[in-house]
């Protein structure tokens, strides 16, 4: 088996950073001396999840689409579940909810893996978008029914349609980097979460100014622009892995970045107005999978776009 | 090791975790939930821990479980349920009976004090025969719990789940007091439940 030396080395950088944050966290429990310290404790956690997550994803990743599709098909499924379990909706919209679960969510993954990008680009926002108010009229349930409607297209959209241009990443045909395309994943992930991580760590060191207090209150100027620039550096330095030359790898990840914490922001606008912290808790130190995956929502479909309107 | 696989099951349709046995009081005991779908005394039997699990027995009535060979396969032979008459009540039939017998015998019991699955999602007035058991066996704990989401994961009348996180919380146990009316205490008993809905 061929194996891409430019993949190693992502792979090894990824484990060196996991390695590092183990490493830190270490020592900040030895220097916290036995001491229960709540954010050490939940850096503890949230590092020990990432080298799940970032086995999972590598595993997902080797089978090339197939695992990749399967991989992000759940992710939806369970963020769909989070989503819903927030969202109040009422007995009239049980088979819509049924629907919306076992057909539409398989079948937009299944265009996905096929690579039919001309039924996936509009499965949700066309298709969904006649079948979730159809179904629930039927069940003759009028009640808020332009709200419950617009929940359930709304959860589909983000949770379903949004998330699944990441393995469709995998599909786009790029001149002169064709089978490298596992790359391209890696890169978007990494860029996206590495400013996740680093508009934390930014915002705990120096964050002052809050950008939006009434919804999200940990999220600071300093972090954002701290996050956002440090992240932006890496995509850029990264760029030798991807179909991008310099400028380009750093003009993308700056924009997936901003679209990343537009999606943090919204998914965080969503929680305030339910009145909870976070979605789930099926990541320890983490909460549940769309507490994760926010950021990736919005920035996946307008990287994909933009990758395959200048890059194919 | 059948029924340790289908509690992890359903566990994970209806996204409830299992209790830890520290949290639970010595058995028998009584579990009052409310009641707003099948899953409901499923998601209480999957969640307690396995020992506990093997000596708890669903209360349930007859006159729906016993209505094809399915259900009764599912009620008897599976959840080991304590099947009760709900409609026609005689001196022989009395439905206090297999439940006092399956407390003397050290089961504990999984009741339903509304009587039947609510449709509003609401928890409605409890029916008297939680006050019966309470007096009849006044050391046996009763203990409140709350159903969340249940409802919208199998509701009465459907048989597609839709698989969203439901929520089970476990109350402070309790006892009838000395010179409590029947009314006060399963107003009290309700309470309890209604309590832990958020």
């Amino acid at each position: 088996m061929h194996l891409d030396p430019e993949l190693l080395w992502l792979a090894g950088g990824i484990i060196g950073l996991l390695v590092l944050s183990s490493t830190i966290t270490f020592f900040l429990k030895l220097r916290s001396g036995g001491k229960p310290n709540a954010v050490v404790a939940n850096l503890d956690a949230r590092v020990k999840a990432w080298w799940v997550m970032v086995a999972v994803f590598g595993v997902a990743l080797a089978t090339g689409v197939i695992g990749s599709v399967i991989l992000f098909g759940l992710m939806s499924f369970f963020a769909l579940r989070e989503f819903i379990t927030l969202t109040p909706t009422r007995a009239g919209d049980h088979r819509t909810l049924f629907w919306a679960f076992f057909i539409v969510t398989p079948l937009q993954y299944y265009l996905v893996g096929m690579e039919w990008y001309g039924l996936f680009t509009i499965l949700v926002p066309v298709y969904a978008f006649i079948l979730v108010p159809t179904r629930s009229a039927l069940a003759g349930d009028s009640e808020h029914f332009l709200e419950r409607t617009a929940k359930i297209q709304w959860a589909l959209m983000v949770c379903v349609y949004c998330v699944s241009h990441v393995p469709a990443l995998l599909t786009l045909k790029i001149r002169g980097y064709e089978g490298q395309n596992s790359k391209l994943v890696l890169f978007f992930v990494l860029v996206v979460q590495i400013s996740d991580v680093l508009q934390y760590v930014w915002g705990k060191l120096l964050g002052k100014h809050k950008i939006v207090p009434t919804i999200s209150p940990n999220k600071t100027v300093e972090g954002f622009w701290g996050g956002v620039l440090s992240a932006t550096g890496i995509g850029t330095a990264l760029w030798w892995a991807t179909p991008f030359n310099w400028w380009q790898a750093g003009l993308l990840s700056f924009l997936i970045t901003l679209m990343g914490f537009f999606g943090g922001l919204v998914m965080s606008a969503i929680k305030r107005d339910r009145g909870v912290k976070d979605y789930g808790t099926l990541i320890e130190g983490h909460g549940g999978v769309m507490d994760r995956i926010d950021s990736l929502c919005f920035a996946a479909p307008i990287f994909f776009h933009l990758v395959r309107y200048f890059f194919t | 090791m059948t029924k340790d696989f289908a509690a992890w099951i359903i566990r994970v349709i209806c996204g409830v975790k299992l209790l830890p046995a520290e949290a639970l009081p010595a058995t028998p005991a009584i579990y009052f939930a409310n009641h707003s779908s099948h899953l409901d005394f499923t998601t209480i039997w999957a969640a307690l821990p396995s020992p506990v699990r093997a000596r708890v027995r669903p209360v349930a009535g007859k006159d729906y479980w016993e209505k094809t060979a399915r259900r009764r396969r599912i009620a008897r032979d599976f959840f080991n349920a304590v099947l009760i008459e709900r409609q026609h009540v005689t001196i022989a039939s009395n439905p206090l009976e297999p439940m006092l017998a399956a407390l003397d015998a050290g089961d504990s019991l999984i009741v339903f004090p509304e009587g039947t699955r609510s449709l509003d999602g609401q928890v409605h007035e409890f029916k008297s025969g939680l006050h019966h058991l309470a007096r009849a066996r006044p050391r046996v704990v009763l203990v409140p719990i709350y159903l969340q989401d249940l409802n919208r994961i199998l509701p009465k009348g459907d048989f597609l789940p839709v698989p969203l996180l439901g929520s089970l919380s476990l109350g402070q146990p309790l006892h009838l007091a000395a010179d409590e009316t029947k009314a006060a205490f399963l107003q009290r008993a309700r309470a309890a439940v209604q309590a832990m809905a958020h």
